[in-house]
């Protein structure tokens, strides 16, 4: 089968191999100190992430677990922007970016075992991760039903007068629901500082780009013209790019409050969700074995550091393994925590409810209360 | 005591909401230079700008979904929907993610969202435009689901469905937009100004013989009816005013039903499944042993809306369809 991504390697940002983003005015700000910590995030999901599949299969999880190894630079490279009033929404593949923002394990792993202590009170699950005041806000569990909401958040931006943005992540699958070309139409008319962030990774569930999309040579984010819509492509394994270019984009929203469209491609390693776990039945082995070797974006980035002097290789080993301990830990605490309670499912449904307020009082919510 | 129509109730609760709230933004189609496709909106937006009263693309998913997102963030949006048939295009937006965020985020995000529009059938605009889905949306956890009679109750639950921190879905009905009840200014009130809280019935007619439990127009076409009971059968007919059907006022039905042990449930959604379904079995578990005999209904006949003129007045309830029933349940005095 031939690889989605070689041909959205051809696409708007064919040139960026000749482009030096090191040298971008975003990424000349960082400290040395600071690209070590761009990577030990991405190591910090890419080990949550493994600890986390390990626990799935024991059977100690519910539901769904859809998995962000491979695309760690972008959900890393993308939230390290994040000013006061920079907002971030995604998908169900939710956990990259939470921990990017700043959550902390324990509260993540704890959640996917659906407990007390976990950051949705085990309400939510692996697809809806919460945490507004970092500024995310999910977590949602249908394609493409949180690009409105990404508009929203934009619009609420710009309604109270914030310099700020929106990064609204979905996944390649996403553009063909209506709701998402809406929220285009919407943005591109309201001029909203909105960023919707494609997270190529070349296939919506089993069913590849190709077979799924119209009219995909140019790049998914070549819609974007149809709203009037600035847009890009960019090269998600090097975190530099995906700095540089997303920056660009929010520059474009903080300044003119003008929305922009970034596909960044990237590749899963696992499949949609564990339920095809090999993803091997509509990709080959050897393709996602190329990925792994020559695509990784730890790899990649980990390669840059050291030659840039700024990292060892035993450093690396370190921060790989503090990382892994870290993972085991949130684990150990998400198995001593407590479910929540089955007085617990009446709690949270309507605000003034839970507060116990004299309004409450005045009708039933509740069949049988 | 200013007589003014169920719109101009509707247009002066938003415009007091504006007034007193910044974050108060409404967002529709056809909401501010044409001035509103049911003129509720009438006058707002030459008013208060571009900034506060917003016409929208017809894009229901996407401006209700972008109404959602801006919501968690602290705006307070007021969503127009021409009608509320075109909610069902906006259904992954309004319970998907509007009844679903607080829950789903253990308590972390509100949703303070209002949307609005007539819903009801009676307009001969055939079946995809005579949509009732109260009983619809108040079947999900999360949301509130209003639905006033009259002008006084449509001011007054509007301003207080604004205020309210969930989502609030507020449905009004276009046969009644052009009717008129007396509503006080706010010089007249005490308080200053008319705030219904949600989940308070209104007991709009008193009567010793037969509970008649309605909400919407219902209650009008019902208060009708009780007029020809009392005049033409003697009988003495209570009509209980549910205002809101989520939250639901359980009290008040159960007073009612003791009071007159006599019940018929009226209501413009269909027989399967609809609300008065389950204001029947809630009288069923908790008061069944004050009923003199079973409870009955009138709904809408239980197709889809027929256009012919002639005819769709029939498919709802009405003053005939509801006395002929009540003569049906043959209620002694």
């Amino acid at each position: 089968m031939p690889a989605q991504n070689k041909t959205n390697a051809d696409k708007k940002s064919a040139c960026s191999k000749a482009v030096d983003y090191s040298q971008a005015e975003i990424n000349k700000q960082l400290t040395p100190e600071d690209k070590v910590e761009l990577y030990r995030q991405m190591v910090r999901i890419r080990k949550f992430e493994q600890i986390s599949l390990k626990y799935y299969n024991q059977g100690v999880m519910g539901g769904f677990l859809h998995l962000y190894i491979g695309q760690e630079a972008v959900a890393v490279g993308t939230c390290s922007l994040k000013g006061d009033h920079d907002h971030y929404i995604t998908t169900y593949r939710d956990h990259g970016h939470a921990l990017a923002l700043g959550m902390n394990m324990n509260e993540c792993m704890a959640e996917l075992f659906g407990k007390a202590t976990g950051c949705s009170k085990g309400k939510g699950g692996s697809m809806h991760f919460f945490a507004p005041d970092k500024n995310y806000w999910g977590g949602h569990g249908i394609v493409g039903g949180q690009t409105p909401l990404g508009a929203g958040l934009a619009y609420g931006v710009k309604y109270l007068g914030h310099k700020g943005s929106c990064l609204c992540y979905m996944g390649d699958g996403a553009i063909n629901q209506g709701a998402y070309h809406e929220a285009l139409n919407l943005a591109g008319l309201w001029d909203l500082p909105v960023i919707f962030i494609i997270e190529n990774n070349g296939y919506s569930m089993g069913t590849s780009q190709k077979r799924s999309s119209a009219h995909p040579e140019e790049g998914l984010a070549a819609r974007a013209e149809g709203y009037g819509i600035e847009w890009d492509v960019i090269n998600g394994e090097n975190i530099y790019e995906v700095r540089a270019k997303t920056w660009e984009a929010m520059e474009r929203a903080h300044n003119e409050s003008r929305p922009t469209v970034l596909e960044i491609d990237t590749y899963r390693y696992y499949g949609h969700s564990v339920a095809d776990a090999n993803a091997k039945k509509y990709r080959s082995k050897e393709e996602i074995e190329r990925y792994q070797r020559e695509h990784d974006p730890l790899k990649i980035w980990q390669n840059i550091l050291i030659e840039e002097g700024h990292l060892t290789e035993d450093e690396a080993k370190q921060i790989d393994k503090e990382a892994k301990e870290e993972a085991l830990a949130s684990a150990k605490f998400a198995e001593e925590s407590p479910y929540p309670e089955v007085a617990d499912i009446m709690d949270d449904i309507y605000y003034e409810v839970d507060r116990g307020t004299d309004k409450a009082k005045h009708g039933k919510y509740f069949f049988n209360d | 005591m200013p007589l003014i129509t169920y719109r101009q109730a509707l247009n002066e609760a938003l415009a007091e909401e504006i007034e007193r709230d910044e974050n108060v933004v409404l967002i529709g189609e056809e909401v501010a230079e044409y001035n509103g496709a049911y003129k509720v909106t009438e006058g707002l937006w030459a008013k208060y700008g571009d900034k506060r009263v917003v016409d929208a693309p017809i894009s229901e998913a996407g401006f209700i979904g972008m109404g959602v997102g801006a919501s968690m963030l602290g705006v307070r949006p007021v969503m127009e929907l021409m009608f509320w048939s075109f909610a069902y295009v906006a259904m992954d937006q309004m319970i998907n993610n509007a009844a679903t965020v607080r829950y789903m985020s253990g308590g972390l995000i509100n949703c303070p969202i209002v949307v609005r529009g007539p819903a009801n059938g009676g307009t001969n605009v055939g079946a995809t435009h005579s949509h009732t889905p109260e009983n619809l949306f108040a079947s999900m956890p999360g949301l509130k689901v209003v639905v006033p009679a009259t002008a006084y109750d449509a001011k007054g639950l509007m301003k207080a469905a604004i205020r309210d921190d969930d989502p609030v879905y507020v449905m009004e009905n276009t046969l009644l937009y052009g009717e008129k009840w007396e509503v006080p200014t706010n010089d007249e009130l005490e308080e200053g100004e008319l705030v219904i809280p949600l989940g308070v019935a209104d007991l709009k007619r008193e009567g010793t013989d037969l509970s008649i439990i309605a909400h919407g127009r219902c209650v009008i076409e019902s208060l009708k009816a009780a007029e020809v009971l009392k005049h033409d059968h003697g009988l003495d007919v209570e009509v209980l005013d549910l205002r809101s059907i989520r939250p639901l006022d359980e009290d008040a039905i159960l007073a009612t039903v003791r009071k007159t042990n006599n019940v018929l449930l009226v209501d413009e959604n269909r027989p399967f499944c609809g609300v008065s379904s389950m204001i029947a079995t809630i009288i069923q578990e908790k008061a069944f042993d004050d009923l003199d005999g079973p409870i009955m209904r009138v709904n809408t006949i239980d197709a889809p809306a027929i256009y012919s003129p002639g005819v769709e007045p029939h498919q709802l309830p009405n003053v005939d369809r509801i006395v002929a029933k009540v003569l049906d349940m043959q209620i002694s005095k």
